[in-house]
């Protein structure tokens, strides 16, 4: 055990650089985002679901719509006795026009790059 | 403590027991579950619009003695724009849901030597012909492209990982693929329908979208009665109407594919 110092340093060193990513930002961390709600979603009060579960599971149940609509013909969305047309460009985006301070914000948040404007419209808006 | 056998075997299953009653707990205790339990629970169904248009299997005439040029040009440019096929300048990335050829490339087997005239450079619009026996579904390793219950051949975009042996197993030649990102070729954008995007493969879809919502296919409306559309199960039909009274060919019958798209010549 002659190499004790050197081991210390060695150890201190390692471990200085692994928690360098958590001690750098400490303190820094980026305020959750604020959703801005469009004029039309804020006037419609309620989106297909309530509010809590689209924030969590507003993915699932686009991934519903999806396979529904395209495979199975299935172009209508009942819930609690409302019919949508399950549609993201044309239901979704009629009310939530803006998506870069609506769907962006938060995604960009969370560093998720959901592809599904490769194919999918959305509303031009004017300010970039 | 002796380290045999026995005592890691009595350490372990301590261990495994403690791990999992640990979970258990959890997840008795978590407040989350049980409040986002109650929330999600609505009735869900999903359905067919109230206007849909149904059958037991789409079906297409082209009447082939009314069919002109500028009719062809008009169901091209009716369908092009309803479902944002981009106009790339490069023929070789040109992408097409519906366009015309000759009767010899149509109906190569049926072509002959001494054929009549008026088919000699009649326009013969083509397009997907939604087999009864599609061999591009069978070649599709993604289940991307699939057979809807009414006959309908559907590409499911999401799923398409640009493979194309669909393209390799269509005898028609009716799919392309999208070797360009199709945004920069699409002038005037239709917002009710998606566009694609690079590396995968379209066709067309018997406007799928509009059959939803009670419409005829957009190169139907376009086509001043040289297309019709229909029901192939329902005797009672306009199109099996058409068929009985009137000689119709199909595109390459004898490969077996069955197809829906009917020519009256």
């Amino acid at each position: 055990m002659n190499d004790k110092p050197k081991i210390i340093i060695g150890l201190a060193i390692f471990v200085a650089v692994f928690t360098f990513p958590i001690w750098y930002n400490r303190g820094a961390a980026a305020p959750a985002p604020e959703v801005k709600l469009s004029e039309k979603a804020k006037a419609a009060k309620q989106c297909v679901r309530d509010t809590d579960y689209m924030r969590k599971e507003h993915m699932q149940l686009l991934d519903g719509w999806r396979d529904r609509t395209v495979r199975d013909a299935m172009r209508v969305y009942e819930v609690n006795g409302k019919e949508y047309v399950a549609s993201l460009s044309n239901t979704c985006m009629d009310c939530h026009s803006n998506k870069a301070d609506f769907c962006d914000k938060c995604h960009n948040y969370v560093s998720v790059d959901p592809y599904c404007w490769n194919c999918h419209t959305y509303p031009k808006e004017e300010k970039k | 403590m002796e380290n045999n056998r026995r005592n890691f075997l009595k350490f372990a299953g301590v261990t495994v027991l403690g791990l999992g009653s640990l979970s258990l707990l959890d997840g008795l205790t978590s407040d989350d579950v049980i409040a986002s339990a109650g929330q999600t629970s609505a009735e869900e169904i999903y359905k067919k619009g109230a206007n849909a248009l149904t059958a037991k299997r789409w079906g297409m005439v082209v009447d082939t003695r009314i069919i002109t040029a500028a009719i062809c040009r008009k169901m091209e440019n009716a369908c092009h724009q309803t479902h944002n096929v981009p106009d790339h300048a490069n023929k070789r990335h040109e992408i097409k849901w519906i366009w015309d050829t000759e009767y010899k490339h149509a109906f190569p087997e049926k072509t002959d030597l001494f054929l009549a005239e008026r088919f000699e450079h009649l326009p013969i619009p083509v397009f997907c012909n939604h087999c009864a026996n599609p061999p591009c579904v069978q070649a599709c390793p993604t289940q991307a492209t699939f057979q809807r219950a009414d006959g309908l051949v559907l590409m499911d975009f999401h799923r398409c990982i640009g493979c194309r042996f669909c393209m390799a197993a269509c005898p028609y030649g009716s799919r392309s693929f999208n070797f360009r990102d199709p945004r920069e070729a699409i002038k005037n954008e239709n917002p009710e329908f998606p566009t694609r995007m690079k590396g995968v493969v379209e066709k067309c879809n018997f406007c799928a979208e509009r059959l939803a919502v009670g419409k005829e296919p957009a190169c139907v409306e376009a086509s001043d009665g040289a297309l019709i559309f229909g029901d192939l199960e329902d005797p009672q039909s306009e199109i099996r109407k058409l068929l009985k009274e009137n000689y119709a060919i199909r595109r390459k019958q004898n490969l077996g594919t069955n197809p829906s798209v009917y020519y009256i010549v």
